[in-house]
């Protein structure tokens, strides 16, 4: 796998005097394992799942429903157990959760006792122990902006519509200025409508950012559109990664120029080819 | 059309026709069904319900006579029974029959009660008059003042009641909210105390109150405390605070695991999780719990202050029935009313209340 990752154009690294320095990896997950124990026995999610994701690089990760996308990103959060091989942030291996991955859910998962700019605040308080209040607040309120909610700030997360508070959710894990982002079919709740509005945010501020993204879709026109690489995983059990798609769009990009480009149903197909196999 | 066809015939029934004569037609179905539903449904049960209440009393009341002439013709013969007789019908005091009062009679006995309220303030008021000179010397010299040692109305022992009744809950929920915090926080207290709950939870209102007065009695020994008040709350709180106790340990138990993910993510300190995560989404369920605890602590209250003979509702109710007056019967009646809408309405305050700090409005049933 980590030949694919080389032959990317954009992780290719720089070569100096006839040497390869390779850009940094951000995320290595290294002969990856992960084992559900159910009455019936030992249930093998993942085995001998390797995957390295360079700085700053959009990754969608696309798979049969149940093969195992969620185990696999949980874990990359620290927030399910590893069974085997391991997985490391810039090199230090994840021993637990920390703000340093940030985690957008498919459910919004605000507190709903809290107000739009109080869920944001939880997260910065958190991480910028030392900033003035008010320097918080400007944090929070920054992106609150960034996603177009400048009228809710004060509004309780469960008067807001779901799209709404997904777009608290993007302010929420942005805001704790995270190496990694992760997403778990952040969308897939939404119309479709809301959720192009959604992507364009996403993009936007991830333009911006540049903060190295993971992101699990169902949708396949939505993992060309964002991604750099589409990783495709295999049918479980025992699922590891399939395929690897490289996405050589320019940035920034447009819906309609993607959309026209002529690789556009190239990639597509090939996504497509892969799923129904 | 039908519908208001069927308004107007209950609107005469109820001889309130005046009243939807003002309505214009266009909002009339809407009004009117409202209407119906709220106040017209539920007065005519009312109605109902006094109706079989009146014929049902005295019914009992024709048994109760019937038997009592009865008696008196095999006991002392004809004469005597002719003179019962006449003296039932006469409602002379000494031999009425002793039975289920009629609406009317505990209205009557309402009245009274409140006319004997009435007097026992305007005494109290006049010995506090009295005495407000001779107490502020007393004060002066340092000497406990004189207090009024009159009898209670009845308006007193609903207030002594609503006393015991919060410290009581009071006390429910010093122990069980925070105990259930911890026990819900931890899967190991919990299995370990599961026991424990499911085993005094059970136990009867009478149990506990000798429990607490075995306990009490002998602490109080040397104190001039008031033992009776002392013994009757703790055991209405000790009786009420398991609902409050297994609700705040299953709401702090089931917090949804997105809100804990969060947390995790966030790396929030244990503190700031229970008070920023934890406790605000388990509210709901807590309130739940503080509500079912303040309607069981009223329930048992009256049937403690019996036992404990601490003044208030339940021991008014009990020297009624020993006491057996003509008008007792019918005392104890107002008595189990006011009980009842007492306790319905700090129900509805607890559910207001429930429903002011509860974040999703659903929740509350
Ligand atoms: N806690 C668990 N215990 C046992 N089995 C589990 C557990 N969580 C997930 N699984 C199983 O592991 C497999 C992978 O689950 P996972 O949620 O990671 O799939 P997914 O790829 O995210 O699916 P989807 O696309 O539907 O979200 C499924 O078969 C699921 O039933
Ligand atoms: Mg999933």
């Amino acid at each position: 796998m980590s030949t694919t990752t080389i032959e990317s154009k954009k992780n290719l690294g720089t070569v100096e005097n006839g040497i390869l320095y390779p850009s940094q990896v951000m995320l290595d997950l290294n002969d990856l394992k992960k084992v559900y124990p159910t009455p019936k026995g030992d249930y093998v999610v993942l085995e001998h799942l390797n995957l390295q994701i360079m700085k700053e690089e959009f990754v969608t990760i696309i798979g049969h429903s149940g093969c195992g996308k969620t185990t696999m990103l949980s874990m990359i959060a620290g927030l399910n157990e590893i069974s085997g091989g391991n997985i490391s942030v810039l090199g230090n291996p994840v021993k637990g959760p920390g703000p340093d991955r940030g985690v957008i859910f498919q459910a919004p998962s605000l507190m709903p006792w809290m107000t739009a700019l109080q869920n944001v605040l939880l997260g910065v308080n958190q991480v910028f122990p030392h900033a003035t209040k008010s320097q918080r607040n400007d944090i929070a309120k920054y992106y609150l902006h960034k996603v177009g909610l400048d009228g809710a700030f004060h509004k309780k997360a469960q008067e807001l519509s779901q799209g709404m508070q997904q777009r608290v959710g993007i302010a929420r894990a942005f805001a704790i200025k995270p190496k990694v982002l992760l997403l778990d079919e952040p969308f897939g709740m939404l119309d479709s409508l809301t959720r192009g509005e959604l992507q364009d945010i996403l993009i936007e501020i991830w333009n911006k950012e540049k903060i190295t993204a993971v992101m699990i879709t169902h949708d396949v026109d939505e993992a060309i559109f964002l991604a750099d690489r589409v990783v495709m995983m295999t049918s479980g059990p025992r699922a590891k990664i399939g395929d690897i798609l490289n996405i050589d769009f320019e940035r920034p990009r447009t819906r309609k120029a993607v959309l026209e480009h002529d690789d556009y149903y190239t990639y597509r197909k090939h996504l497509i080819d892969f799923l129904e196999h | 059309m039908k519908q208001s066809l069927v308004l107007n015939k209950v609107s005469d029934l109820v001889g309130t026709k005046s009243i939807f004569g003002k309505f214009k037609i266009g909002s009339f179905k809407f009004d009117g069904n409202k209407i119906l539903r709220k106040f017209l449904i539920p007065a005519l049960s009312i109605l109902l319900f006094v109706g079989l209440w009146h014929t049902g009393s005295k019914a009992l009341f024709q048994m109760e006579a019937d038997y009592k002439i009865e008696k008196a013709l095999t006991d002392q013969g004809r004469e005597a029974a002719e003179a019962m007789q006449a003296c039932i019908a006469s409602g002379d005091v000494s031999c009425q029959p002793n039975t289920l009062p009629s609406p009317s009679q505990v209205w009557q006995s309402l009245q009274s009660l409140i006319a004997d309220h009435k007097v026992i303030s305007a005494d109290k008021k006049a010995f506090a008059e009295k005495t407000a000179g001779i107490n502020a010397k007393r004060e002066a010299e340092g000497k406990a003042p004189i207090t009024y040692t009159g009898r209670p109305s009845f308006v007193d022992q609903i207030f002594t009641s609503l006393k015991t009744v919060f410290a009581g809950f009071l006390l429910a929920l010093i122990i069980a909210v925070p105990i259930g915090i911890v026990i819900g926080l931890s899967p190991v207290l919990r299995s370990s105390f599961n026991w424990l709950i499911q085993i005094f939870k059970p136990v009867s209102p009478v149990v506990w109150l000798l429990l607490v007065f075995m306990i009490v009695k002998t602490m109080t020994k040397d104190s001039n405390s008031d033992s009776a008040f002392i013994i009757s709350f703790i055991s209405v709180g000790l009786c009420a605070m398991w609902a409050t106790l297994v609700n705040t340990a299953m709401g702090v138990s089931s917090v949804d695991k997105d809100y804990i993910n969060v947390a995790k993510v966030l790396k929030l300190r244990p503190l700031q999780k229970v008070f920023k995560v934890i406790l605000p989404s388990s509210l709901p369920l807590i309130f739940t719990g503080l509500r079912i605890t303040l309607s069981v602590a009223w329930m048992v209250l009256i049937a403690i202050e019996l036992l404990a003979q601490s003044p208030g509702l339940g021991s008014f109710v009990w020297e009624e029935f020993q006491n057996g007056a003509i008008d007792s019967n019918s005392k104890i009646i107002v008595a189990m009313f006011v009980i009842g809408i007492i306790g319905f309405l700090l129900d509805r305050l607890m559910l207001t209340i429930q429903n002011m700090v509860s974040f999703n409005k659903n929740d509350a049933i």
